[in-house]
């Protein structure tokens, strides 16, 4: 019995000289990486601010976290909710028409080439230079944020509706035909019960990143919630500071939950 | 729900055997109703105006046009940040990939058997991964003071709580038998981790770490604007100067750097899965 299981054990391949070599790139890479570890400069100075963030987090200044006026983190939470919403939706309606023509099924390969291309472009821009763009167009201010996160979510939200409409199932639209289907029966009875829930669905999952995003859009003072924790980093406030982190935690907490909720709702009923 | 249900009568119909089935009124005017109320809500709340950036866009387009063609000859200066902001990647994905490991294990129902641990490492986990990577840089300059030091760390955090909230979901899938033979014929619990679970879950916590390292690439390129080190810090300096073709010039530089990273990264993923 022993020898048999030795035997099989024996059989093994030996992965000894693989590991090692993944072993050795992966140790070059970190040691090349070391630089990364440059700047630090931890004082006694850091050390307290970082103990008065906790601090702060822990005994935050309730007149901002409950206060409903302007300033309040209530309306400031409202404000980056309405970005995230209205981002989401200007980004599908430019994504759509753009997912179309790029979808292998439905454009030649040539055209499917050059829109990849560009939504491949438009990804890699970082939102904070977007926002610093489309300030110019709109003043500073929750607006900016809006095109902002619209021009973001383009990337992912056509790659994915591409997904979709290359998976459609083109026997429904065939039958269709052979019943003698007009080209808006075609539309509505076989081509949107086919992408309805699986575009929901995604665009509910962008405008949960998009609610990501647009917490941190007020750094170029596109809106947002953002941009009020930045003064009160900069001015030392510390409790309001930890006012804002938890209405940040709170609201990026809840918009996950309820968003997988009814991510799972709309794909499987 | 049911009040909606109460007020709109289900519709009944009457099938040749005699039966009857009611089909509920359709939901569409309802939910079409709320999104007109979020639609207007938020376009009150944000200032949103078409009109404006009707008048407005052309800004937009001054500035995306004086980009082109990109200063070629910018990219000795580009290149030098552009390596840092990946080897700060690498460093925070690597470590944080790393350390995430214990903390699935520890946030898996189905290895540790403790519901007190499970919840508390949990929570740490979504906490951390809640706060949005550009604010834990911001807070991190302001404890490490500025440079890449601040941006490695915030890196960090982010792979530490994506990798560790994808490993454990992953972790209490897995196919127990193997483990559950092996504690029964006397194998502590590490041991047994490590020769049945560990290579179940291995091809998942490494394509995971990639995809993390993937997405840092991109994401590290923004945390200059902090002060946290990488391109970010010239590419907002350059913005700040208006001299747009160097700021084209970085951002071909990044869009080159993460196509090719992506490439090799989902050569390696596919490898693995």
């Amino acid at each position: 019995m022993n020898k048999k299981l030795e035997a099989v054990l024996s059989k093994e391949p030996s992965r000894r000289v693989q590991y090692s070599i993944t072993g050795a790139i992966l140790l070059i890479l970190l040691v090349a990486s070391s630089p990364a570890l440059g700047g630090a400069n931890m004082t006694s100075k850091g050390f307290e601010i970082g103990w008065n963030i906790l601090t702060g987090i822990f005994t935050p200044d309730t007149s901002l976290l409950f206060g409903l006026g302007d300033s309040g983190v209530a309306y400031l939470i409202l404000q980056t909710i309405a970005i995230a919403f209205l981002g989401t939706l200007v980004g599908a309606v430019i994504a759509v028409p753009l997912s179309f023509i790029s979808a292998t099924n439905i454009v030649p390969r040539p055209v499917v080439l050059v829109t990849r291309f560009i939504i491949m472009a438009i990804r890699t821009v970082p939102s904070l230079v977007y926002g610093l763009m489309f300030i110019r167009v709109t003043g500073p201010g929750p607006f900016a944020g809006v095109m902002t996160l619209a021009i973001v979510s383009i990337g992912m939200i056509s790659k994915l509706f591409i997904e979709t409409i290359e998976d459609l199932d083109t026997g429904i639209l065939e039958s269709l035909d052979a019943f003698g289907s007009t080209l808006f029966q075609k539309i509505r009875y076989g081509i949107l019960p086919q992408l309805g829930s699986d575009f929901i669905s995604i665009l509910v999952y962008r405008f949960d990143m998009n609610l990501r995003e647009a917490t941190i859009l007020g750094l170029v003072g596109a809106g947002g919630i953002g941009a009020p924790m930045i003064f009160a980093l900069s001015a030392y406030h510390w409790h309001q500071v930890g006012a804002i982190l938890i209405g940040l935690f709170l609201l990026v907490f809840i918009v996950e939950i309820l968003s997988d909720k009814l991510r799972q709702k709309i794909l499987h009923g | 729900m049911k009040l909606y249900d109460k007020l709109f009568d289900a519709e009944q119909f009457t099938l040749t055997n005699g039966k009857t089935v009611s089909q509920k009124f359709t939901r569409t005017p309802l939910i079409i109703l709320f999104l007109l109320i979020g639609i207007a809500v938020s376009v009150w709340v944000t200032g949103f105006s078409l009109t404006m950036l009707v008048t407005n866009i052309a800004g937009f387009w001054h500035i995306f046009g004086s980009m082109f063609p990109p200063k070629l000859s910018y990219f000795l200066q580009v290149w030098r940040p552009l390596l840092m902001t990946i080897q700060m990647s690498f460093f925070g994905s690597f470590f944080g990939s790393l350390l995430a490991l214990p903390f699935a294990v520890l946030a898996a129902s189905n290895i540790t058997n403790n519901r007190g641990i499970n919840l508390v490492v949990r929570f740490i986990l979504t906490v951390v991964r809640t706060i949005p990577t550009l604010v834990s840089a911001l807070i991190a300059t302001y404890i490490f003071g500025l440079g890449t030091f601040a941006g490695t760390v915030a890196i960090f955090l982010f792979s530490f709580s994506f990798v560790g909230k994808q490993l454990f979901e992953y972790i209490e899938t897995v196919d127990m038998g193997a483990y559950e033979a092996l504690t029964a014929t006397g194998a502590n619990a590490p041991r047994a981790f490590v020769t049945t679970v560990f290579p179940q879950i291995l091809p998942t916590y490494l394509s995971t770490a990639l995809f993390a390292f993937e997405g840092n690439v991109r994401y590290a390129a923004i945390l200059g604007y902090v002060g946290a080190g990488g391109i970010g810090m010239i590419l907002n300096e350059k913005i700040g100067w208006r001299e747009f073709q160097s700021v084209g010039m970085i951002l071909l530089s990044i869009f080159v750097a993460v196509v090719i990273i992506e490439t090799v990264s989902q050569q390696l993923r596919k490898h693995l899965s």
